[in-house]
């Protein structure tokens, strides 16, 4: 299989104009005609949704929450990146460009990274026209802030909900398209199935959350703007309802998969409280701007933190990376955390933590500012450790927060299925090994409101709507008759474990082996692991309930039972990747300061696995990345 | 802390329900409400009986998704918290405690303790949005907007849909959850040219939907996650009636 990735020829500053101008136009009477179908209502979805049916296109979208507005985009909290310069401060199109392209230290592809940046100013002033209402100076003009990884304030924010707030805007604008009929929302229906016919995407099988019901649904295209998949790792900051079942069953059924093993971990998390932890909660990485991180020099130091003098404190973000300080990438940030708790200095229960301290700026901004600028987040931590932080430092530890892996994409976010498009977090993205701050609701907002749109024209404008299968073609009963058999399979093992015991087990193991770092050894244990859980998982475990009702459990099965085969996957991806990048660390592969260390001369690429079957080796497609704007470097933030 | 816990069981929207106690013997401090609800189930399931069904997502008290009533209180005894931000150790050893889904005629019962908000989306559909077309936007900071506003505004805007006001309410009304999104897009520049409109139509949805009205009993902000104001109610009445006075409701047109 060759990979193309239809970049366009040109200078980068020229390319998404000239491919604009180059892509076929769906004539304006024609459009009504085809139909797409998306899966997912996050920002991707949504914003790709509204702005579809507004251009008169037939629009069906899907969600498993109760409505659309509840997509996980909604947890979003510190803000959403632009290069509007508005601060004055040296920012423009190529800087964002060159920073995202260095801060997802090297795995990216340029072209597709441009084109971000070019689209993000565009983002901001739909958002505003949409009623977002981001944080304003008292001039009334936009308030910027800055945030990790970067040295320009260049992110726009509403209080610590700017991920519900631009849900909400993109929600709204959605609903407005279904009050004029131009597009369906399915709420509580999750795609169990993709449906490929003659090497195109066809349509999806769907199952309906309230009855069980199972449906076909037949389009010309069909968009997957279904997030990432974290938590395959169990505990991460995902919502408990986020899946990879969409992304795997288009894998299954032929899409591939670029970079599974680059995915992200938070340094700022609330840490672990006991075995009952069903999900972990993510401090804003805004908080890096004010707050001091430290531990104590001395290990196992048990004193409470009041008690530790100046002296005895080691803030060793400050220490090694002058430069760029707290603020550091979220990966150095998250390793650096790793390494002191590993190393006996780390502080709370299990020594799984470390301090982010406020005290400084409260004494030199005054507490008012800093409850301005974090309020909600010190609430939000205070309700769920019952420790203020106004008075005392916040503890942290890393989690799993998001997946720079997903389906493989060309420049018009088209996987190399025909028809199946891949937007926002699910696709293998713009982030190269590491994203950025505040990169993410840039990505799912520029891919749905302004990439999209014009790509997906090209594809449907060749192809002919009257040849769109029925939905009750071979195709999909055949996919109908499949999804049956595994639902009845699942509730028929009546075993001695529950859905959450094995997902536990698998997330536990990708953790400790798949984690914040990875080695030969521990990857190739986790492989040979893996087989025998899932193995025990389709013999011991027990799903209550039948298929034809709302069974949550029987949900929650089907997408434990996809996560048992990416992790494998993801596993595989990172030992054959010989290197260490962003957020992919080979304890093999370091500097003498232990940083990661990339192999350029044989790993710029992005690695797009092909599936044979769930017990079958895949195959391995190579897409290789030529940097001919920002040269390849050792990332440095001393 | 050992726990009993009553809580509403129904199989389905046409099911009668009723209660049924658990004893929950160790209840840790640390744990939400919803995680205790986890360890709940996961017994039932080992014992062959069916697990509690409810909704939840994010469980950072953000997406909505979550919420019931604990012993009469929607989402639980602390305030501007969400069930899912309700830790343990507002709870003490020994207390029964009462769980059962949001009631209002316009918001049924699905399951246990899942309901169908839909109603809340279709009243969105009404006319909760600004009309502006991708790629129509203006330079965003074209428009100026004094702080204040957009504060108020941020304040209106932060509802996150969970139904609360409406289980709180006497009359199941759903005006804390109009108004909300009325005023934070009505607060706006951008929102003015549909002002009127919107809320003549948010207002005839809810109507329609089968909400009750609203008689200022307060319910609603004191229940509400996120502590919006009932002010806003105000300003949606005022909304209204200026629409009343000045338009007519008109059909929603994508010219």
């Amino acid at each position: 299989m060759q990979l193309n990735s239809k970049v366009p020829n040109g200078p980068i500053q020229g390319k998404w104009d000239k491919h604009r101008f180059d892509m076929k136009l769906v004539n304006p009477a024609n459009k009504r005609r085809y139909k797409v179908i998306i899966v997912g209502t996050g920002l991707a979805g949504a914003s790709a949704g509204a702005s579809l049916a507004q251009m008169g296109y037939e629009v069906d979208c899907f969600c498993f929450q109760d409505s659309a507005r509840r997509a996980h985009s909604i947890a979003a909290q510190g803000g959403i990146n632009a290069a509007k310069n508005y601060q004055n401060d040296g920012d423009s199109v190529y800087r964002l460009f060159y920073d995202t392209v260095k801060g997802g230290d090297f795995r990216a592809r340029e072209a597709n990274v441009y084109r971000l940046a070019e689209i993000s100013a565009s983002i901001i002033d739909q958002c505003v026209a949409l009623g977002v209402p981001f944080a304003r100076e008292y001039s009334g003009y936009l308030a910027n802030r800055s945030f990790g990884g970067t040295q320009v304030s260049r992110t726009f924010y509403a209080r610590g909900q700017t991920g519900q707030q631009l849900l909400l805007g993109a929600y709204s604008a959605l609903s407005r398209e279904v009050a004029l009929g131009r597009a369906k929302v399915n709420s509580r229906s999750e795609m169990v199935d993709l449906v490929v016919h003659g090497g195109r995407a066809r349509g999806i099988i769907v199952r309906d959350l309230v009855t069980g019901e199972l449906t076909a649904h037949s389009a010309d295209a069909v968009v997957l703007a279904t997030g990432g998949y974290s938590n395959v790792f169990y505990l991460s900051t995902n919502a408990k309802g986020c899946n990879a079942t969409a992304i795997w069953r288009a894998h299954r059924k032929g899409a591939l998969f670029a970079n599974p093993c680059f995915t992200q971990i938070h340094p700022t998390c609330i840490p672990v409280a006991g075995e009952h932890q069903s999900k972990l909660t993510l401090m804003s990485e805004s908080l890096r701007n004010d707050g001091r991180i430290w531990v104590p020099k001395k290990k196992g130091d048990t004193r409470p933190a009041a008690q530790i003098p100046e002296a005895e404190r080691d803030y060793y973000l400050e220490r090694k990376y002058p430069a760029f300080g707290n603020l550091v990438p979220r990966d150095v940030a998250s390793r650096n955390a790793k390494e002191v708790c590993d190393g006996g200095r780390g502080v709370g229960p299990g020594g799984l933590g470390v301090y982010l301290d406020f005290a400084e700026a409260i004494g030199r901004l005054g507490e008012n500012v800093i409850r301005e600028r974090y309020g909600n987040l010190f609430e939000m931590y205070d309700r769920i450790t019952a420790e203020d932080p106004y008075r005392q430092p916040m503890r942290i530890y890393p989690a799993i927060h998001y997946a720079m892996g997903g389906l493989w994409v060309d420049y018009n976010l088209m996987s190399n299925l025909e028809g199946l498009h891949v937007i926002g977090e699910a696709n293998f993205s713009d982030h190269g090994a590491n994203r950025l701050g505040a990169s993410a609701l840039m990505q799912g907002l520029a891919d749905g409101y302004f990439v999209l749109p014009y790509t997906i024209g090209d594809t449907l404008a060749r192809m002919s709507p009257a040849d769109r299968l029925k939905p009750d073609h071979p195709a999909f009963t055949e996919a109908l008759d499949e999804a049956k058999e595994r639902g009845r399979r699942l509730l028929g093992i009546n075993g001695k474990r529950t859905v959450d015991s094995f997902h536990r087990e698998l997330g536990k193991l990708l953790w400790d082996n798949c984690g914040m770092a990875r080695s030969k050894e521990s990857l190739t244990e986790a492989l040979a692991r893996i087989p025998q859980i899932r193995e025990e998982f389709w013999a011991n475990v027990k799903v209550p309930g039948g298929a034809s009702e709302l069974n949550q459990s029987l949900e929650q099965a089907g997408r434990v039972a996809d996560f048992m085969e990416l992790s494998e996957l993801l596993c595989r991806d990172a030992l054959t990747r010989e290197e260490s990048c962003g957020g992919h660390f080979r304890v093999e592969h370091q500097t003498e300061e232990g940083e990661a260390q990339r192999d350029d001369a044989n790993f710029s690429h992005a690695a797009a696995w092909e599936f044979t079957g769930a017990d079958t080796a895949p195959i391995l497609h190579k897409e290789p990345l030529e940097f001919e704007y920002v040269h390849p470097a050792q990332r440095s933030y001393k | 802390m050992k726990l009993t816990l009553r809580i509403w069981r129904q199989d389905g929207p046409r099911d009668k329900g009723k209660f049924v106690a658990y004893p929950v013997d160790d209840v840790a401090e640390d744990m939400s409400f919803l995680e205790m609800l986890d360890v709940l189930n996961e017994r039932l399931t080992l014992k062959g009986e069916r697990p509690v069904a409810f909704d939840s997502d994010c469980r950072e008290g953000i997406c909505g998704a979550c919420g019931f009533m604990v012993s009469g209180v929607a989402h639980g005894p602390q305030k501007l918290t969400t069930a899912c931000q309700l830790f343990m150790r507002h709870f003490k050893d020994g207390e029964t405690v009462v769980v059962e889904p949001f009631r209002a005629r316009a918001l049924p019962v699905l399951k246990d303790l899942i309901i169908d908000r839909s109603a809340l989306d279709a009243i969105v559909q009404a006319g909760g949005f600004i009309s502006a077309r991708t790629g129509s936007a203006p330079e965003a900071n074209a428009m100026l907007i004094a702080k204040p506003v957009a504060d108020r505004s941020m304040d209106a805007a932060a509802c996150i849909g969970c139904g609360a006001c409406i289980a709180a309410c006497p009359n199941a009304s759903a005006m804390l959850f109009t108004a909300a999104k009325v005023s934070h897009l009505g607060l706006l520049p951008q929102g003015q040219p549909e002002r009127r409109q919107r809320a003549l139509r948010m207002v005839a949805k809810m109507n329609e939907l089968g909400f009750g009205g609203c008689s200022n009993h307060g319910e609603c902000e004191a229940a509400c996650p996120k502590g919006i104001s009932i002010d806003f109610i105000a300003r949606l009445n005022r909304d209204y009636l200026s629409g009343s006075l000045f338009e007519k409701p008109e059909p929603l047109s994508s010219v």
